[in-house]
């Protein structure tokens, strides 16, 4: 069985005991067929050391609990290849929100700003019997935007939402805005885009796509509000 | 009260739009600039100063200036906006910033038609 040894430099804070944060150097042994994730790895550090912090659960990209900044970049653990990742490997949690633990974040300010674009359909008239159909082509504008999972590493690696998390929605925030904007089954289109109107809430953002480099899925959340601004500009001139 | 969070003044795309419309407008200023400049070589400061005393000239690089100012003013609140937390000292950059703009326009106006 062939193995290889892996450097870590990882971010260590715990509240109860440390004055401060501190990077601290951890080596391990890593097995070069089956530790094929950096989760793989993190799994075998927390065995060595179980004082180490991280969020994890489905382990295949879907949940978006272990996000996190790997050699200054944010990505999910679960889904990046160790064999792409230069030694020392270097762990800090997801940038611009509170540290609880390690790896581990507060994102109440995330979800916050989230819940604040009202994130569900939006519909008064009564409920069909079955569903409320769409057009398979009606469907295809939500491509691209309903896979968000909600991990923060988009809006985390914005600078416009490090400076204003609690007024910036934040490019997940606007991408779930659009996903429902984007909805012909939604009837507030109006009233999401009276909302999102602002000088805080949406034009912070400056499309420098940071967003759109991280995201683990993909997805591109500066083309969401591109298509929120447009909207806008349509229903103004 | 006073630490409440206070978001949604609800304006923002009229700023948006006139961000691009203006930087078009310098974009093609410039173009026109460089093919005068380009056809005419000026070589004297009485033949650069002809090429300003033209009416046409005249109102393109007004209307370059005023893009350019409003342009700044929007770029500047930006600044402002994104990196001044406390919002007394912002009010005070923003309204340092119109003033000067507005002060450039009128030495702009003043240098343009030799007030």
């Amino acid at each position: 069985m062939a193995t290889s040894t892996m450097q870590f430099k990882i971010y260590r804070y715990d509240p109860d005991k440390d004055n401060a944060p501190y990077m601290q150097d951890i080596s391990i042994e890593v097995d070069d067929v089956t530790d094929r994730k950096l989760l793989d790895v993190l799994t075998k550090l927390k065995a060595k050391d179980d004082t180490l912090s991280y969020r994890r659960s489905c382990r295949e990209g879907i949940c978006g609990s272990d996000a996190m900044n790997i050699n200054g970049k944010n990505g999910l653990a679960c889904l990046t290849e160790i064999k792409d990742l230069k030694q020392p490997v270097v762990l800090r949690p997801l940038p611009g929100l509170p540290v609880i633990r390690d790896l581990i974040v507060d994102m109440t300010q995330f979800f916050k700003q989230y819940h604040s674009i009202k994130p569900y359909l939006i519909n008064d008239t009564p409920p069909p019997e079955r569903e409320r159909l769409q057009s398979p082509e009606d469907r295809e504008e939500l491509n691209g935007l309903y896979e968000c999972i909600l991990c923060a590493c988009c809006s985390t690696s914005c600078p416009s939402f490090w400076w204003n998390p609690d007024k910036f929605v934040g490019p997940a925030g606007l991408l779930n805005a659009y996903r429902f904007i984007a909805d012909t089954r939604d009837q507030a289109t109006n009233e999401r885009l009276d909302d999102l109107e602002d000088p805080y809430r949406l034009f912070r953002c400056h499309s420098i796509m940071n967003c759109v480099d991280v995201c683990p899925k993909g997805l591109n959340p500066t083309e969401a509000i591109g298509k929120i601004k447009e909207m806008m500009v349509r229903r103004a001139v | 009260m006073l630490n409440r969070i206070v978001v949604g003044a609800g304006y923002g795309l009229k700023d948006w739009i006139a961000q691009r419309a203006t930087a078009l407008i310098m974009a093609v200023y410039t173009l026109i600039l460089l093919v005068t400049l380009g056809a005419l070589s000026p070589s004297s400061y009485e033949a650069w100063r002809a090429i300003f005393a033209n009416g046409f000239m005249q109102f393109m690089t007004f209307l370059f200036f005023i893009s350019l100012f409003y342009h700044v003013w929007i770029g500047m609140r930006d600044i402002w906006m994104d990196y001044v937390k406390p919002d007394g000292l912002r009010l005070m950059l923003e309204i340092a910033t119109i003033a000067a703009l507005v002060g450039y326009a009128g030495w702009a106006v003043k240098i343009l038609w030799r007030l």
